[in-house]
């Protein structure tokens, strides 16, 4: 017992403390941060309008006054790269959030019950699954009509059976344990069982596909813009711009460089941060007071 | 001459010193015990010796294999000489195999990589190896897959794969502690005859005196890092010069004092009534339309317990004990036949009515490291089963509770905002108690409860679970293949054999008197210290 006596009761300032003293959350935060402001300052300025065509400034390469320079139509790529993040982000957020919601319960739920139930929404799954994702949402699009809602529903209802198998699987991988045949012997029953001690388990894993989702949704979003079924013009998006820049590549290279680092930039921070905030919560990870 | 020396090894990782001054020779045939509980730095001389210790380790001292100086080798130099001169296995066989190479390659593998045989050649060396180990080739053929072997079996796989190149020295690690007694005795016997055969040394590392004194010619007691004694096995042991040597001895021929409970258990109400259970499994499905077999686990098993009894249920790995155990517990639902716990059927009960048996009976689990979720705190953890109370303790009576059953298991008030990693083992089991008794249960189940632990920390908490039965009047049904165990703090006991109750009656007219062959099996290949003393020194006259 001979650590018995040293321990003390972590307190806020002790978690904030070992928070900032992670790195890949503090850089992640920063990043996320920084892009949200940029997201929230588009609100209210942007370097230039981008809804009025300046043709005389047509393909200007990066410059003091357009710092990441024009696009075929004289719209300043900084000020569309502000405007996007809004659509961009909305969209894979939202979308991400919609396959949490109900995959992670589903996948929780047929871990937990076993059987023909559990068999019956994973065959469900492999049917969505086996449907190509964008094709799909591009139907789905097509039929309620194009627009930014519709694209995060279409998105979103893809994201579901993802969440559903990572959910299930880690959960499944959970269940034999000793701590949850403990709480078994308890008599808590499997729904007092996934939330206090499955969710918390396997929340990890539930990130790091969060963060994966998070990428592929800004990508699908890109997608649907592309064929012009996501947000609608003169409101620009990342994808759609990433779209735009193919056909002028070699000419300005600057107008997909630019629209690819935002997305990779955010893909990036938004993964530090919840491999950071994971850690953070681990109390294995925590260093003996 | 020697043909491994050790000359004041130390190793440090970070500011840990891991090992210090360690001393350690090995003459050629000769069997060295290695001894010493969990930490003490035995697994850290064998991955020494192999040079396979972590990248941080920072190593001094000398170590000296076959006139190579093993600590100046060269990464090319020691691939030759691991799996051709040092064999090595480990204690788990279920993870030291690769699931998905066959064990015919496993074997061959090495074989065709130290001496560049052919793969014909290789097959035929490895079916012959395998063979010696106890796998003949008719039963076993090369193209088995571990999962298909039993525990045992692939430990005779690590066996072979570790002798096939017929090594100068072969180290064992815990080779027999994840296996049952019977098993054990089987694998020993083969590791005492390969030395023989080969006149190979071997270093067997364990934390059980007794199976290390059925086998070594020397041992080496370690503790914290140092060597606290070496010589002669029967001698060491016997005249137990050395304090710590003294204490380990002790500690693992200990039995708790007992005294009866306060309860009067002379009365005609049954504490748990088990009647004709039987618990069938769906076996492999022979074909697409064919009926899958049913696999038997438990058949038509009785058993009843009085209040404040303490009963062994013993058995080799996989004869039904823990399925029995399971439900027992009303985790899982017989087949057929009843179980009643204080007059309530619990097979049939509904889980409302579940709610005041599953109050009086509660599980302590093998594994302390497996049995708590890591992610909550000591005071959440163990008072997971006060939501059984009718009446929901206020906040501060909760924590009340959780540090009283502290205080029972010796643990104190300050481990309750602390989180599972930061306890020892032993504590952790302490932890596992605490959380069983918090609701004053009637009945622990205990499955295994101190197979994982170090002898001392086993000596304490079968104390803790003697004085426990004394003070509150648990009854205990102990589950276990350890007949140390059942012998230390059982009254009653039951042999179960494939599925069934084979023998029953007091733990120590059975077990001294053993009437099936299954008991037998058990009793003898159950280590004794005290045995195995006496017969090296009659061997070493």
């Amino acid at each position: 017992m001979s650590d018995a006596a040293q321990h003390k009761p972590e307190t806020l300032n002790d978690v904030v403390w070992r928070a900032l003293a992670n790195r890949s959350f503090v850089i992640g935060l920063l990043i996320t941060l920084a892009v949200a402001a940029m997201a929230l300052v588009s609100f209210f300025w942007t370097p230039f309008d981008v809804t009025r065509l300046v043709v005389a400034d047509r393909m200007q390469p990066p410059s003091s006054t357009h710092w990441f320079g024009t696009d075929h139509f004289g719209r300043d790529v900084l000020s569309m790269i502000m405007l996007g993040s809004r659509n961009s982000i909305a969209v894979a957020l939202v979308a991400v959030g919609i396959g949490m919601g109900i995959g992670v319960p589903l996948g929780c739920w047929a871990a937990a019950r076993g059987g023909w139930i559990d068999e019956a929404l994973m065959r469900l799954n492999d049917l969505v699954f086996a449907f190509p994702a964008l094709l799909s949402a591009v139907m789905i699009t097509a039929v309620f009509g194009p627009g930014a809602i519709n694209a995060i529903i279409a998105i979103g209802i893809f994201n579901i059976p993802v969440f559903a198998r990572v959910a299930r699987a880690g959960a499944l991988a959970i269940w034999p344990r000793e701590y949850i045949l403990a709480a078994r012997a308890a008599g808590k029953g499997p729904a007092r069982i996934t939330v206090e001690h499955i969710l918390p388990n396997i929340a990890n894993l539930l990130l790091v596909q969060g963060t994966i989702q998070f990428a592929l949704g800004i990508l699908a979003e890109a997608g649907l813009s592309y064929v012009g079924l996501g947000a609608q013009p003169p409101m620009p998006s990342w994808g759609r711009m990433l779209f735009d820049a193919q056909t002028v590549m070699v000419v300005a290279p600057w107008l997909a460089l630019f629209p690819g680092c935002a997305i990779l930039l955010t893909v990036l921070g938004l993964n530090l941060l919840g491999d950071g905030i994971s850690d953070i919560f681990d109390p294995r990870a925590r260093r003996r007071p | 001459m020697s043909l491994l020396s050790i000359e004041k090894l130390s190793l440090k990782i970070g500011n840990l010193s891991v090992l210090k001054d360690v001393d350690l020779s090995i003459a050629p045939g000769e069997v060295m015990g290695l001894v010493g509980e969990s930490g003490s730095g035995k697994s850290m001389t064998a991955l020494a010796i192999m040079q396979l210790t972590p990248t941080s380790a920072r190593i001094k001292g000398r170590i000296a294999f076959n006139g190579i100086d093993i600590l100046g080798a060269t990464e090319q130099q020691m691939c030759a000489l691991r799996g051709d001169d040092i064999g090595m296995v480990f204690q788990e066989p279920m993870t030291a195999l690769n699931p998905v190479k066959t064990i015919g390659e496993q074997v061959a593998e090495g074989i065709r990589w130290h001496t560049r045989a052919s793969r014909a050649e290789a097959e035929d060396r490895a079916r012959k190896i395998l063979d010696r180990v106890g796998l003949p080739d008719q039963k076993f053929p090369l193209t088995r897959y571990p999962h298909e072997l039993s525990g045992g079996q692939r430990q005779r796989v690590a066996i072979a794969i570790a002798c096939a190149l017929k090594p100068k020295l072969l180290i064992a690690d815990e080779p027999t502690t994840a296996l049952d007694v019977v098993l054990q005795a089987q694998i020993l016997d083969l590791l005492r005859e390969l030395v023989a055969e080969n006149r190979m040394s071997l270093l067997f590392i364990s934390h059980d005196l007794a199976v290390v004194t059925e086998m070594a010619d020397r041992i080496t007691i370690l503790r914290q890092g140092s060597v606290t004694e070496t010589g002669e096995t029967a001698r060491t042991l016997s005249d137990a010069n050395h304090p710590y040597t003294r204490q380990l001895a002790l500690a693992s021929m200990h039995v708790p004092a007992r005294a009866a409970p306060h309860i009067d258990a002379s009365g005609p109400d049954l504490l748990l009534d088990v009647a004709n259970v039987t618990r069938d499994y769906p076996g492999r499905r022979k074909s697409l339309f064919s009926k899958p077999e049913t696999v038997r686990a438990v058949d038509d098993v009785s058993l009843t317990m009085r209040p404040g009894a303490s009963v062994a249920l013993v058995g080799r790995s996989g004869c039904g004990k823990s399925t029995l155990a399971r439900m027992i517990l009303a985790l899982d639902k017989p087949t057929s036949g009843t179980i009643k716990f204080r007059g309530l059927d619990i097979t049939r009960a509904t889980d409302d009515e579940l709610r005041r048996p599953r109050r009086n009976m509660q599980v302590v689990f093998q594994d302390p490291y497996g049995s708590f979720d890591p992610r909550h705190t000591v005071e959440r953890l163990i008072a997971e089963p006060l939501h059984l109370l009718d009446r929901k303790p206020d906040r501060k009576e909760r924590r009340d509770m959780v540090v009283r059953a502290l205080h029972e298991v010796g643990l104190n008030r300050s481990d309750l905002d602390k989180y599972p990693h930061e306890f020892s083992g032993g504590q952790r089991q302490r932890l596992s108690i605490a959380r069983a008794i918090i609701t004053r249960p009637k009945l622990v189940v205990a499955d295994e409860p101190v197979s994982a632990l170090d002898v001392s920390i086993r000596a304490q908490i079968l104390d803790l679970f003697a004085a426990l039965n004394h003070r509150l009047g648990i009854a205990y049904l102990f589950i276990t293949h350890d007949l140390t165990v059942a012998r230390a703090i059982t009254d009653d006991v039951l042999v179960m054999h494939e599925g069934r109750i084979v023998e029953r009656g007091k733990t120590t007219e059975v077990l001294a008197n053993p009437s099936t062959k299954a008991t037998q099996a058990l009793v003898s290949a159950a280590p004794d210290l005290h045995r195995a003393i006496a017969r090296k020194l009659q061997e070493q006259g």
